[in-house]
């Protein structure tokens, strides 16, 4: 993966595939330009038995292939900064994935395009489940929730083109003044 | 700032634009975009950003995008599969947001895939 967001836009695919119906992604970065990411749902959960698989590239719930590589790239980019990841999971209740990277270690990933995964998530995914984005900087913060979106909207599909492009300027332009000079 | 009295107004125009849609679905455009693991990390998400922005910009009212995951041929991503109606689904591989507009113009608005960027051009 080139940046963070495309780390953000993969994990939470594994979310919406839990079947959940409201997914948090939160982007905080501290002082010390400490990122911590978390994507939190309510989609079916893991068993300690498969939490040890999807940590290991050869372990997936798919039955296409064989490779699960989402989790343990993401493991590897956050362990070259310095980092690591964590996953708490209950089976029926959800799972809160969390990783932390130190953004001034060379080794760490640009944040990339967030408002663009964020946006490609809700048009890929209209219907359900709910996207919440939280962001905080020592520049500000802000949050996007696309129930508030929705509620507006009413019969109007979320993933109708020109709701897209307004989600998207809209998050952009809250974002600029957050991570500008940060770590974008 | 984007506001949500703008959104009030999408939505008007949207209301008015779903209207005109052809009734029967089965006659509308789908574009699907492979958003698995392999198509991420070689560039899904720019590429269908791009087909969303190119929909919008001409107005194209009978098209959706969606997404799908991985089939097998992670070596060809970003894959892109167009379906138009009664016509056999056109599978483009390795594209780019560059090639978007070219595919919009002449496939989905003119009906002629661009066979240069398919599967079969290059799988020869």
């Amino acid at each position: 993966m080139r940046d963070l967001s495309l780390h953000i836009l993969d994990l939470t695919e594994n979310s919406v595939r839990a079947g959940a119906g409201l997914i948090t992604i939160r982007v905080d970065v501290d002082e010390k330009k400490l990122i911590t990411l978390t994507i939190t749902d309510d989609g079916c959960g893991m068993d300690a038995e498969l939490l040890e698989r999807v940590m290991s590239p050869f372990g997936t719930t798919r039955t296409t292939r064989k490779v699960g590589l989402g989790i343990p790239l993401m493991a590897q980019n956050a362990r070259l900064t310095g980092g690591d990841i964590h996953i708490d999971s209950t089976p029926g209740k959800g799972t809160v994935f969390t990783a932390w990277l130190h953004g001034d270690s060379i080794d760490c990933l640009p944040l990339g395009d967030l408002a663009g995964t964020f946006v490609t998530l809700v048009t890929a995914n209209p219907e359900k489940p709910d996207f919440v984005l939280m962001c905080s900087s020592p520049n500000g913060s802000m949050d996007f929730d696309t129930r508030a979106v929705r509620e507006v909207l009413g019969d109007v599909n979320l993933s109708e083109p020109e709701v897209s492009m307004w989600m998207l300027e809209s998050i952009r332009e809250e974002l600029g003044p957050i991570f500008g000079g940060v770590i974008l | 700032m984007k506001s949500m009295a703008e959104l009030e107004a999408i939505r008007q125009r949207t209301l008015q634009r779903i209207n005109l849609r052809k009734e029967d679905e089965s006659e509308n455009i789908r574009v699907v975009v492979g958003m698995a693991t392999c198509g991420i990390a070689a560039g899904a998400r720019p590429v269908m950003m791009k087909f969303m922005e190119e929909i919008n910009k001409r107005g194209l009212k009978e098209v959706t995008v969606s997404q799908t995951g991985c089939i097998g041929m992670c070596r060809l991503e970003p894959m892109v599969d167009v379906y138009l109606p009664g016509q056999e689904k056109v599978t483009y591989v390795h594209m780019t947001p560059e090639k978007v507009g070219r595919v919009v113009a002449e496939h989905i608005v003119n009906g002629r895939p661009v066979t240069e960027y398919t599967i079969g051009a290059a799988e020869k």
